[in-house]
């Protein structure tokens, strides 16, 4: 990478104090992304991708909190910032769409006056230009009639539509990062690939980084530049997509990976069904690697030790397969396996 | 629309009906119309007559439809007590009633929306914690002796406010209101609070849940992620959303607090149509009685209907007959 990284995550960790203990969702999470770059965010629910997007835009909700680590936006911190300067941050340089569209659009007021509220706190247009530019940004995204749809209320817009109006509310700004957390897995399966590509056209054309959060390897492989895995709050494997995608490292990704039928709307069943047991609960994480209990190819050092991000080709992989140590290792590790 | 309002005022009639037939059944299973009428001094042929007059003879269904006839012209006939027609004497008081209720309704409602949103937005601050638990006790006690701790409190021991009746009213169009004078306006005060005092806690503890529970909603997160103020996301986004599901209930408050107005009524001897129950019912007057119930009917179902209408004009997935999906 040449240019220094839109978004830049270091060591984030994020805490829930509970009665029970403490909850960390999110642990000790690292990723760059750079302007006009998309990286993908995948793993199993409950991964902790949502929570990542949430402490980026600093939206944890309370008690959840950053414990530690750093967020940099075009260098900035911005993880420490006073509620009012996120909250400028918030919309304007960091924009965020929402699973499920039918939620995210207030059902009492009109898309305009949605549009045109955020706007004026961003750009601080008179209420004549905001509703110029309301109607622009509905242009955008590819709303038909937009002088005339602009005053309709949500739910008179189809679930794609309704999805295009979030778009265009998560970009009024012109921000120079998007989070967007599962764009597409609340709609018609027929509309999610121009919801994506719409997305993904937006954010190139501006330069935008994006955070990509999506269940479906098929939108991955499709939109994403790099992938990032997730597993119980840790990145386990992060790399461009192709590698990531086509030849992963972390055998929690190969089974990601291998069993995801990438057309079928409810992948989340099946998708696993080549890895026995469930991610653990975040109260009893395994020691060691997290995943040592359900991995195929575990041994003796993954339930003592939690394996680091170790170079494996041009990705990141935390396993200690990668390890140059552990080589010999794998190798009797993995026969009986074979032999099965 | 059309097909929804005409669907709604004739199932209130038919409430209304039944109201009616409950009140004509007053007429026959309590005390004697005749003897109420003419004391039980009269002849037998003052009664005869008055028998033949009333058409207490005839089958029942003819007497019901004669009620009702008489009830939509606004004839209930005499009150046994004041030998005075009840419709007048209703009429008369109603402006009271009405008047105390409209004050407490605003009262209860303005107090209850402020007190709500602050609590739901302060969820675990100190003061929103020490409301909710005075509200508790505010439920929990009984109207008649929020009433009298009022007086002991502002009237006898203070003595800031007058303890009972109406002071001095003022004359509109001949609607005798308490709000056109100092006098009227400190008379109103304290059984006006006495009235809306429940209603402004249950008002307060719906405001405070459906508040809570909007803010739980994605639109109020996204309306975070866009960058909003906390001002415009709460007041803004929350609170219009709280208000739709409460209109209906506050709508229907304003029923029962007409409603409850006879024993606040009756604690600061209040010169309403509730004072005037009371005392109807003490002395078995079952013409004033009937009337009052279906009035009281009435002024429900007929609220109801503009609470339903209301809806309409708040919630436009309601109103849109050109909806774009589904
Ligand atoms: N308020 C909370 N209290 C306790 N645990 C929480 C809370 N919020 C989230 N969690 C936990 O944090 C973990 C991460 O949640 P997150 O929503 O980030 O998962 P996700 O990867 O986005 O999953 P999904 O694919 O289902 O959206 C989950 O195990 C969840 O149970
Ligand atoms: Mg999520």
């Amino acid at each position: 990478m040449t240019q220094s990284p839109v978004l830049s995550v270091t060591d984030l960790v994020v805490e829930i104090p509970t009665r029970r203990g403490v909850l960390r969702p999110v642990d000790s999470v690292s990723f760059d992304i750079a302007a006009g770059e998309v990286l993908g965010v995948v793993g199993e629910s409950g991964a902790g991708k949502s929570m990542t997007g949430s402490a980026v835009i600093g939206l944890i909700d309370p008690p959840g909190r950053i414990a530690s680590g750093e967020v940099r936006l075009n260098g900035a911190r911005i993880d420490n910032l006073r509620p009012s300067e996120m909250r400028r941050i918030r919309g304007k340089r960091i924009g965020m769409v929402f699973q499920d569209p039918m939620a995210s659009l207030n059902p009492l007021l009109t898309v305009g006056d949605q549009l045109e509220e955020t706007i004026q706190v961003h750009l601080g247009l008179r209420r004549a230009e905001a509703r110029k530019r309301a109607i622009a940004a509905l242009e955008e995204v590819g709303i038909p009639a937009a002088d005339r749809r602009i005053d309709s209320y949500p739910h008179e817009f189809s679930g794609g539509m309704r999805q295009r109006v979030v778009i265009a509310l998560a970009l009024a700004a012109e921000p120079e990062m998007v989070i967007a957390d599962e764009p597409t897995t609340a709609l018609d399966v027929s509309v999610q690939a121009q919801i994506v590509a719409l997305l993904r056209r937006l954010c190139r054309e501006r330069g935008a980084a994006v955070m990509l959060i999506t269940h479906d390897m098929g939108v991955i492989a499709e939109t994403a530049d790099r992938v990032a895995v997730m597993y119980a709050g840790r990145v386990v494997e992060i790399g461009p997509v192709r590698e990531v995608v086509g030849a992963p490292s972390h055998p929690y990704s190969v089974g990601l990976m291998g069993a995801t039928p990438s057309t079928s709307g409810d992948a989340a069943s099946e998708r696993l069904k080549q890895i026995p047991g469930a991610m653990p609960r975040l109260l009893s994480i395994p020691s060691g690697c997290a995943f040592h209990p359900r991995c195929p190819r575990a041994f003796d050092t993954c339930d003592r030790e939690a394996p680091p991000l170790l170079r494996s080709g041009s990705s990141l992989a935390a396993c200690w397969l990668c390890s140059p140590d552990h080589q010999h290792l794998v190798q009797s590790a993995t026969l009986p396996e074979a032999i099965e | 629309m059309l097909a929804f309002v005409i669907r709604r005022v004739l199932q209130a009639l038919g409430v209304l009906l039944v109201v009616g037939f409950i009140s004509f059944c007053m007429f026959q299973f309590m005390g004697d119309p005749v003897e109420g009428l003419l004391g039980q001094e009269a002849t037998e042929e003052q009664r005869r007559e008055l028998i033949e007059r009333l058409g207490l003879e005839d089958p029942i269904p003819v007497q019901f439809v004669r009620f009702v006839g008489n009830a939509v012209q606004g004839d209930f006939g005499l009150s046994y007590r004041l030998a005075r027609p009840v419709s007048e004497l209703i009429l008369e008081r109603l402006p009271a009633t009405l008047e105390l209720a409209f004050v407490s309704a605003i009262i209860a409602m303005a107090l209850g929306i402020v007190l709500g949103v602050f609590t739901a937005i302060n969820r675990s601050g100190f003061a929103a914690n020490f409301i909710m638990t005075a509200s508790l006790i505010g439920v929990s006690l009984p109207t008649f002796l929020i009433g009298i701790l009022l007086i002991y409190v502002f009237s006898v021991q203070l003595g800031w406010l007058p303890s009972f009746g109406r002071g001095e009213t003022v004359e509109f169009f001949g609607w005798r209101s308490n709000l056109g004078s100092w006098d009227g306006l400190r008379s109103i005060l304290l059984p006006a609070i006495t009235l809306g005092l429940y209603q402004m806690t249950l008002i307060m503890r719906l405001v405070r849940a459906e508040m809570l529970e909007v803010l739980r909603q994605d639109y109020i997160r996204f309306a975070r992620a866009r960058g909003l103020s906390e001002r415009a996301v709460n007041f803004g986004h929350a609170l219009k959303n709280t208000l739709v599901p409460v209109v209906t209930v506050t709508g229907l408050q304003l029923g029962s607090i007409i409603a409850f107005a006879i024993v606040t009524e009756s604690v600061f001897q209040w010169p309403g149509v509730g004072f005037l129950f009371i005392r109807s019912v003490e002395f078995v007057d079952v013409p004033v009685m009937a009337a009052y119930l279906l009035l009281i009917g009435a002024l429900f179902v007929v609220i109801n209907l503009i609470v339903d209408l209301l809806y309409f004009v708040i919630d436009p997935r309601l109103r849109s007959d050109r909806a774009g999906s589904h």
